[in-house]
């Protein structure tokens, strides 16, 4: 008897063979796995249901702690973004705000991605005075080769009524010299 | 072995449907950029609570089309229901791809949201709903998702079982580059389930001899010369099953079954030599996989086979050996699962730390929660099951987290009053002084600035006396009623000299009106400059007055309504997270009593084949 008319003779229930368990096996975790389903899918719907409450939850906090932390007329927050296809790895970034450290950030494998992919990431959230200030960023990364990058810039921006969003554009360069523009919303 | 290929098969046709984001080109709204760089870490709450924020926000405002998130609205509405089905909120996905075909939109976003809507419905388990929607389709069809959307069309056809029109479809998609080995699979397979097997084996042999780079395709092209090697060997052909699972890495996802089918394909030949190298390689890995079980008892087979009886013993022996650590992993996991472990294994924070988690499982420390974790995760159902209890597990981390923020709320807020609320009747009594004396002065101002635009069209050269002419013009006046009734000579002269006199005032008051008139303007702005300084100064007092009083007061009802909903949030999420436990720890309870019973057996099977091998050894050495 061949070795494929063992398998099938024992699949129909006829004797055990070394392939036999599995393949049947399969069948019967199979059957278990039906019989479990229709109860999951319910419950998937309240799971769906629980994520939606929670985010609207999340947007209340959000906005209470928007209100209450950083209200509008004092608000600043800066944004980090690469320029479009940019292949130079940023490592961290590090922001002094009128000569104060306010943020520092090093940058995990994924963040870096989802920066080269268009992502922008927030950075920093707090409160200034109405007028001018200082913004300087120091910046240290990779070149494509492996060779080490950095940058430093010390930027003015005027603080108005209203928040202040300050977008920085993070460019390499063949000299490992680090570009980093100031934009502004 | 027919019900593995179509097991195989029916994985395969599900395969990979791309879920875009929208490109970061010319970003204007950086709080869109933000919910981008959360999505491209798969972060999908963190997206969805930015983006659905940013929307609202802009719909809110009076003029959308001033707005920054203007220029990627389109491109919003469809990543909101794309982040919504990544997030597994299928509900939710619909109704927002929806609302997009619903709206009076141009017919390539009308298209793209019927292939988005369409997609949700064959993910759902759908496929006739999905089939109705890609109908509403009509002209122009972006570029991008053309080849998907009629990669979703053959998909469709093969789970309503018509794989006649997936093949016609999936003939045109041959050179598409972004579906390289899904779209040469999934033809094999539509050929397969339309009885061409002649044709659909052909077409699998096209596709397992494709080349690539991509992982997803690579691991499509393997699964190609998988399921033609399994054709084959049902067909007896064994020599071609062999050279086809042959072409599947020894690395990829695939490696193992096709490593166990070559063995039985070379064994079924009656290659016994040829069969040992791939089951040898495949004895020696990870032994909770079902493939190097089903090895460990079909190498010695081979030996036996080539009359290595001793070897055939010895390894038989190994193989109940083997077996019986397993069987105790078995006993301990299923220990493990009564004890309640499992699900804490299950929500260990290192897990998901990537996105490629579900692989990583294999990785984790040896603990009997997690033995055959692995294989568990072949079932769809505790695949979805366990997703949904680690993101509620994430929900309950936000919602605790969040309720301690909604404590330091209040700290700060009363921290807030106990400073502010002393302070404020004093600053109050003193700004409503200052107040007075501004308004006043500024009503000075406004009084000569509306006196001076007069003097425009009707010249007061008077208004622009100095206090000297001031005082002299009211001595002289003085001095002219002290002598208006006298009719003397000297009163006459008096009243000469006092007429030159005023004629000499009016003299200078004319003559220097126009230069006192620009200098008087000067001034005027001058001061305006200064009333602007001093109202902007008023204005930021006002601003920080009203700020102050914002900081502290207005919080406590939406703090409360918030405390309430976490609470009621947090309970909901015990309860569904014990149903949902529940469920993966019977389905995980099934699963690894089914794979006991199947290991029991085997160890059965190798202590009967140990002893017949013995015996024939022994009856060797005796001749």
């Amino acid at each position: 008897m061949s070795l494929v008319d063992r398998v099938r003779r024992v699949c129909s229930g006829a004797g055990i063979g070394l392939l036999a368990l599995a393949i049947c096996s399969a069948t019967a975790t199979d059957l278990a796995r039906a019989g479990a389903k229709e109860p999951l899918q319910s419950l998937d719907e309240q799971v769906q249901e629980i994520k939606s409450d929670v985010l609207g939850i999340a947007a209340e906090l959000a906005s209470l702690e928007e209100r209450l932390l950083y209200p509008s007329d004092t608000q600043v927050a800066v944004f980090v973004s690469l320029a479009e296809g940019e292949t130079f790895q940023v490592d961290s970034v590090q922001i002094q705000l009128d000569g104060a450290p306010v943020a520092h950030h090093i940058y995990s494998f994924k963040e870096v991605e989802a920066l080269r992919k268009g992502g922008v990431q927030r950075i920093y959230t707090g409160n200034v005075r109405t007028g001018e200030h200082t913004l300087e960023v120091v910046v240290a990364g990779k070149r494509p080769g492996g060779q080490d990058a950095s940058g430093q810039q010390t930027l003015r921006f005027s603080k108005e009524v209203g928040p202040k969003l300050l977008g920085l554009e993070l460019a390499g360069s063949d000299s490992g010299e680090v570009g980093i523009s100031l934009g502004g919303l | 072995m027919r019900a593995r290929v179509r097991r195989t098969i029916a994985i395969a046709c599900a395969v990979l449907l791309p879920v875009s984001t929208a490109a970061a080109d010319d970003l204007r709204d950086l709080h869109f950029g933000e919910a981008l760089y959360y999505a491209h870490q798969e972060r999908w709450f963190e997206a969805l609570q930015r983006l659905d924020a940013e929307i609202a926000q802009h719909y809110g405002v009076d003029e959308p089309e001033l707005d920054s998130l203007y220029p990627h609205i389109k491109a919003a509405n469809f990543d909101v229901g794309d982040f919504e089905l990544r997030y597994r909120m299928h509900h939710r996905a619909g109704r927002a791809i929806k609302a997009v075909l619903e709206a009076d939109v141009e017919p390539a976003i009308r298209n793209e949201a019927a292939f988005r809507l369409a997609r949700i419905h064959f993910q759902k388990g759908q496929p006739g709903d999905a089939l109705a929607v890609l109908g509403r389709i009509d002209g122009e069809l972006p570029e991008a998702i053309r080849d998907d959307v009629e990669f979703l069309r053959a998909n469709i056809y093969l789970a309503l079982r018509q794989p006649a029109k997936a093949v016609e479809v999936l003939r045109e998609l041959q050179g598409s580059e972004t579906l390289v080995g899904f779209s040469a699979y999934n033809l094999g397979v539509a050929l397969l389930q339309d009885g061409r097997a002649e044709e659909a084996r052909a077409q699998l042999d096209r596709a397992g001899r494709l080349d690539s780079r991509d992982p997803a395709a690579l691991a499509i092209i393997d699964k190609s010369n998988l399921v033609l090697g399994t054709l084959f060997f049902e067909a007896a052909a064994f020599e071609p099953a062999e050279r086809s699972l042959d072409r599947v890495r020894l690395e990829g996802p695939f490696s193992n079954q096709a490593l166990l089918r070559a063995g039985w394909a070379d064994a079924s030949a009656e290659k016994f030599e040829r069969a040992l190298v791939p089951w040898s390689i495949l004895a020696k890995r990870e032994a909770t996989d079902a493939a190097v079980q089903e090895a460990l008892l079909a190498l010695p087979f081979a030996y036996s086979k080539l009359g290595v009886q001793g070897r055939a013993a010895v390894l038989y022996g190994r193989a109940v050996e083997a077996f019986g650590e397993e069987l105790a992993k078995l006993d301990a996991s299923l220990e493990s699962i009564a004890g309640g472990k499992f699900l804490e294994a299950l929500a260990r924070e290192e897990i998901r730390q990537d996105k490629d988690w579900v692989i990583r499982l294999r990785s984790l420390p040896d603990a009997p929660e997690t033995f055959y974790l692995a294989s568990l995760m072949a079932s769809h159902e505790f695949q979805t099951g366990l997703q949904n209890y680690l993101d509620l597990e994430d929900l309950r981390k936000k919602l605790v987290s969040w309720r301690t923020s909604l404590d330091a709320f209040e700290d700060v807020i009363a921290v807030r009053r106990a400073y502010f609320e002393p302070l404020l009747p004093e600053i109050d009594k003193q700004f409503r002084a200052l107040d007075s004396q501004i308004r006043m002065r500024v009503e000075q101002r406004d009084r000569i600035d509306a006196r001076l635009q007069h003097m425009l069209i009707a010249p007061r050269p008077d208004y622009l006396a100095t206090a000297g002419e001031q005082a002299s013009a009211q001595a002289i006046a003085a001095l002219e009623a002290r002598i208006a009734g006298a009719n003397t000579p000297e009163a006459a002269a008096q009243r000469l000299r006092l007429r030159r006199l005023r004629g000499v005032l009016t003299w200078s008051l004319e003559t220097n009106y126009h230069a006192r008139f620009t200098d008087a303007h000067k001034h005027l702005r001058a001061l305006n400059a200064d009333v602007d300084a001093m109202t902007a100064r008023y204005d930021a007092f006002v601003r920080a007055r009203q700020a102050a009083t914002q900081s502290f007061t207005g919080y406590a009802a939406s703090i409360e309504d918030l405390r309430r909903r976490t609470g009621e949030g947090l309970e909901r999420l015990a309860l569904l997270m014990e149903r949902q436990g529940e469920m993966l720890e019977a389905v995980a309870v099934q699963e690894l009593k089914a794979r006991r019973l199947q290991l029991e057996a085997q160890q059965n099977q190798a202590r009967f084949a140990f002893a017949d091998s013995y015996d024939r050894a022994a009856k060797a050495q005796a001749k």
